[in-house]
């Protein structure tokens, strides 16, 4: 066993993570949300000679109020204690600030494909423009409209498209 | 630093975002439509947590007690809030002035502290702002609309915007650290933010078609930041603890 742990690499603990949902989003893992900001593991001396394998995961929220964080920190102590650490520690802190830019590319068309229209990349403050034109996960069309920026969750709003006559929700860009 | 100065700023931000988070709650299920109903619950969602996170600052920051407690186990007397946050949520009309007021001043407050000397301090603000801003934007969206509806809809706008003018100000009440905190850069200042605040608000309120109340007359209502609450707050902390009263040291 001790020779085993002995290999784990943060590259691991990256790959555990990946099997970590969003709660909210159940097809888009914490890794690809932008969510986790480090991953670090080692060795420390324990008393008597004898070292323990420990891995630290340093998150930062999307939302301040996120209701799902308390979720996720949990799932993601268990996925990385489950590669057989002694010791996990899993930091909720801002020194990163979440931002909708922080999703990679695949978490956005990821998002699209489930429904939900991903956030406008953020290259400058907040537009009204960035939530003018975006595109409607059913149909494609660009003809849609805002019709609240607060929806099912805090991360989302609620969508019109004039062209399939559906509501649709939308990442915020943040 | 002096650490009661900056406790004094972080207590006052974090019990107003509180005590409105709770107010723009009691909307939920009552809204007057269903979008304005999660409107104005993702708000609440939203100031609750920035009171947690504020709280949580002077929690590890500063030693003091865990957030629950900081929220749930003081005293009236203890509260920093301004009067303007207490007020019953009344007719939506008000709902919706009390929160362009406040939120403007929000979103201008975080905006200084982005460059605060209080490290947790600025990377809060700068999360937060991005936030606010959809709290500003639907403020101005209804204002705007409701202001240029109907007779009735712009005279209630009107009549609300002078009933909470006074209180509005009072969100500005000096506290006896001013110079301390613009001093060592935590926080620019309570006059600088009130003339920033003003000038923004005029700009959309005269945009709108309403008149801007008379700001110099004003018989602003004081206090709140030094413990002085309308009679309004006791009765909601006694509403907003009555769970945790039961038994405060419950796991949740």
């Amino acid at each position: 066993m001790q020779t085993a742990i002995k290999h784990i690499t943060d590259t691991d603990i990256w790959v555990a993570l990946e099997s970590v949902k969003d709660p909210e989003i159940p097809v888009i893992s914490v890794v690809e949300m932008g969510i986790v900001t480090k991953v670090a593991s080692g060795e420390s001396q324990v008393a008597s000679g004898q070292s323990s394998r420990y891995a630290r995961v340093t998150m930062t929220p999307t939302f301040v109020g996120c209701p799902a964080i308390g979720v996720m920190k949990k799932d993601i102590y268990d996925a990385v204690k489950k590669l057989g650490f002694e010791e996990v520690e899993v930091t909720v802190d801002m020194d990163t600030a979440w931002s909708s830019d922080r999703m990679t590319p695949e978490a956005k068309s990821k998002l699209e494909k489930f429904g939900i229209a991903p956030p406008a990349v953020m290259d400058s403050d907040l537009t009204e423009e960035m939530l003018d034109k975006v595109r409607c996960p059913h149909c494609h069309s660009t003809d849609t409209t805002l019709r609240s920026a607060f929806g099912s969750t805090l991360c989302r709003a609620i969508r019109f498209c004039f062209s399939c006559k559906q509501g649709f929700e939308q990442f915020k860009p943040l | 630093m002096n650490t009661e100065a900056i406790k004094d700023l972080l207590y006052k931000m974090a019990d107003d975002a509180l005590v409105i988070g709770h107010r723009n709650s009691e909307w939920t299920g009552i809204g007057p439509m269903l979008e304005e109903d999660l409107a104005f619950s993702s708000m609440a969602q939203d100031k609750v947590g920035h009171s947690q996170a504020l709280y949580q600052i002077i929690h590890t920051v500063f030693g003091e007690r865990e957030p629950d407690v900081l929220a749930f186990q003081r005293s009236e007397k203890e509260f920093k809030c301004c009067q303007l946050v207490e007020l019953p949520i009344g007719e939506y009309d008000f709902s919706l002035i009390r929160h362009f007021l406040f939120d403007h001043a929000e979103a201008l407050r975080y905006e200084m502290l982005t460059t605060s000397t209080l490290m947790p301090l600025a990377q809060l603000a700068k999360k937060v702002r991005g936030e606010i801003k959809y709290h500003v934007m639907h403020a101005d969206t209804f204002l705007k609309q409701l202001a240029n509806g109907s007779e009735e809809s712009k005279a209630r706008m009107q009549a609300s915007l002078n009933y909470a003018m006074p209180y509005a100000l009072g969100i500005f009440e000096k506290s006896a650290f001013e110079d301390t905190l613009i001093g060592e850069g935590v926080f620019g200042g309570e006059e600088k933010l009130q003339h920033l605040w003003l000038e923004k608000v005029t700009g959309i309120v005269t945009t709108a078609g309403l008149q801007m109340p008379q700001v110099d007359e004003a018989k602003i209502i004081y206090g709140g930041r030094k413990g002085f609450h309308s009679e309004y707050l006791k009765s909601l902390l006694d509403e907003m603890t009555e769970v945790t009263r039961i038994d405060p040291s419950a796991e949740w």
